[in-house]
């Protein structure tokens, strides 16, 4: 109101730069807050997200006496929490504890209850979710920057390379449910097994020296593995195919110059100065390796499951065993058991141990990538 | 270009220092042969016909316009144009020591090792200066390291460099200079022994400094090497070459002794390019 009074006045400007209350810079300034609030927006949303994770995840993790750190937290099994008043004392116990607590006191009769997951640890979860993607990323890495290899230095364009583009393309854009389900579909109930003797109840195909019984790999490490390595694929080949492009076409002139094969040039003088930008994007897929629930219930994730991934009789049932991980373990605490003040402290503590391990499966990736830079720089 | 040419003398007089090349035509068994040779990029014909014979232990320069085909006859000699998409030998033949360079038999990764070549746009490898020079041994399976040793201060020595970056071998070839960085890659080329060298422009990117230790470094090599250099700068294949390719629209107008070139051409064309009237 008080402006229009102004203006309908006329009073002379006090200079003639002074900035005039056009409809444009009243929109422009408009415009200008609706962008910087939308970014705000992001800040806001990440305060929140960490905040509430690392306040609450903290009273989990963090104690007030020595050593600060709820070490059994992170080293011990999930155990079903067992709460009980006895001899005037109150008691909130896991379950081994539980059973020596009721052996030394001759199986009184009391009134306990009981909450699945709720004491104990996360451990197996921790290692699961490590296994995960240590070999999920080693095999995506290893098709991703050998499939980007043959697009951006072997391929000589046409169709086919179109049709590849296109697949790429495609594959990024799939929902993660849907490669669960197809990882079950194809690694847990098709893929095949070498074995001396024919499975008669599957398909199989004799080789000779011995049979391939398509029995599946079951919900197993390398099911999750190849599942997952699926998934991340378009995000490493894409990356990997933009480094090679960074790197100076001289180089690979320079070497074939000199007598290189193709394969020694890209080896010798592509790849490494192109590794620490692949590894830059792949950051990208470890995080999504690591925190992707969908891809990993169907094919690798157990709810519970008490023997450790190296505890096995035969060194190739690592292979062949499903584990806990992180993010199954939020979804299971969060939303397959009965929500109660005990199982808080297990989804805050899970959340607050598992970004913490991303963020460090991240760092240690940008630090090798700062040492690969510092050696190769032109 | 006109403007570079604008200054240009009609007549190139060699400096007193570098002995003026042989009025005839050298005569010795030549070392490439080109025969009638058609080269295509996709459906444009880049080369019409060419024919020339390189003799051994020359220089010899290709000047022309940009465009006219010169780094495209150069790039057949060692075959990087098969790195380029669509590209492909109408009709002719290259010969190298008497052997069709494009027959199916050819293994490109040898005759490499025995065409070396040095770009317009220096490309050292971004590793140390030593690892530069033992990168083509290496490629060709040695390890020994005193043979290694032996071979990186003999091709340093040969590009004129090893005062400058004896006490820093093992420190990135990225901190030299320009200049330097080029005779890096010359010392990187000589230093697999091969025949013949090709110079793609070597000195575009160069001061005048850089460029006159380059063109003194080429009239040491070509004791021992073949050298074919493609320039724009006149000047310059008037100082360091002894025959002389004019090229035109790919086709090869002239070729002759340089001073025989730059003092009374027998083309029209020649000479209006020579003396600046085009180009």
């Amino acid at each position: 109101m008080a402006t229009q009074d102004v203006s309908n006045m006329e009073v002379p400007p006090p200079h003639p730069f002074m900035r005039p209350a056009t409809a444009a810079m009243r929109s422009e300034r408009r415009a200008f807050n609706v962008f910087r609030m939308a970014t705000y927006s992001v800040l806001l949303a990440a305060t929140a997200i960490f905040g509430v994770i690392f306040v609450k995840g903290a009273d989990t993790i963090f104690t007030r006496e020595f050593p600060f750190v709820n070490i059994a937290f992170l080293i011990e099994s999930p155990e079903t929490l067992h709460v009980f008043d006895h001899e005037g004392q109150h008691h909130e116990i896991g379950d081994r504890e539980f059973r020596k607590y009721m052996e030394a006191h001759a199986n009184p009769t009391i009134a306990e209850e009981t909450y699945v997951y709720s004491a104990g640890g996360i451990f197996p979860c921790i290692v699961g979710t490590f296994f995960l993607v240590v070999g999920s990323m080693a095999i995506a890495l290893f098709v991703g920057i050998s499939a980007a290899v043959f697009l951006n230095e072997y391929s000589r364009g046409g169709r086919m390379v179109e049709l590849l583009q296109l697949a790429i393309l495609n594959l990024a854009g799939v929902p993660s449910i849907v490669f669960g389900l197809f990882g079950f579909g194809l690694f847990v109930l098709f893929a095949p097994i070498f074995a001396s003797a024919p499975d008669p109840s599957h398909l199989y195909i004799p080789l000779g020296f011995g049979y391939l019984n398509f029995t599946g790999w079951g919900v197993s490490l390398i099911s999750g593995w190849f599942t997952l390595a699926f998934m991340v694929l378009p995000v490493v080949i894409t990356a990997s195919e933009e480094s090679l492009k960074a790197v100076p076409k001289g180089f690979r002139e320079g070497s074939l110059a000199l007598g290189a094969t193709q394969w020694e040039a890209i080896r010798t003088n592509v790849l490494p100065y192109a590794l620490p930008g692949i590894l830059t994007s792949s950051i990208l897929g470890i995080a999504r390796v690591a925190g992707e629930t969908a891809p990993i219930m169907f094919t690798a994730a157990y709810v519970v499951r008490d023997r450790l991934p190296w505890q096995v009789d035969h060194v190739l049932d690592v292979l062949f065993q499903g584990v806990m991980a992180l993010p199954y373990h939020i979804y299971v605490v969060s939303s397959k058991i009965p929500q109660n003040a005990y199982t808080e402290r297990v989804q805050f503590g899970t959340a607050f141990v598992f970004l913490g391990l991303v963020l460090g499966i991240a760092l240690s990736s940008v630090i090798l990538r700062n040492r690969l830079r510092a050696r190769y720089r032109w | 270009m006109s403007s570079q040419l604008a200054d240009m003398p009609s007549k190139i007089v060699n400096p007193p220092s570098i002995q003026p090349a042989a009025d005839a035509l050298p005569t010795p068994t030549p070392m490439i042969v080109v025969d009638h040779l058609d080269f295509y990029y996709g459906k444009s014909k880049a080369l019409h016909a060419v024919n020339m014979n390189i003799a051994a232990k020359h220089v010899t320069a290709f000047i022309g316009p940009s465009g006219c085909g010169k780094s495209t006859l150069l790039r057949c000699f060692n075959r990087m144009n098969d790195l380029i998409e669509g590209t492909r030998i109408g009709a002719g033949e290259v010969r190298i020591q008497g052997v069709n360079i494009y027959d199916p038999t050819v293994d490109v990764i040898s005759l490499r090792r025995q065409v070396g070549m040095v770009f317009q746009k220096s490309n050292p490898f971004p590793k140390s200066i030593y690892q530069n020079i033992s990168y083509g041994l290496e490629l060709q399976g040695v390890k020994d390291k005193k043979r290694l040793d032996e071979v990186v201060e003999k091709s340093l020595r040969g590009a004129a460099l090893w005062d400058e970056v004896k006490d820093r071998l093992h420190s990135s070839a990225l901190g030299l200079s320009g200049g330097q960085q080029q005779r890096l890659c010359i010392a990187r080329a000589i230093a697999v022994e091969p025949a013949v060298i090709l110079m793609d422009e070597p000195c575009s990117a160069l001061d005048p400094i850089a460029t006159s230790k380059v063109e003194e470094l080429i009239q040491e090599l070509k004791k021992k090497f073949t050298i074919v250099i493609v320039t724009h700068s006149m000047q310059q294949a008037g100082r360091c070459s002894d025959m002389t390719a004019f090229f035109y629209l790919g086709k090869l107008i002239e070729m002759d002794a340089t001073q025989k070139i730059f003092t009374k051409p027998s083309q029209q064309q020649t000479e209006d390019y020579i003396t600046g009237r085009f180009g």
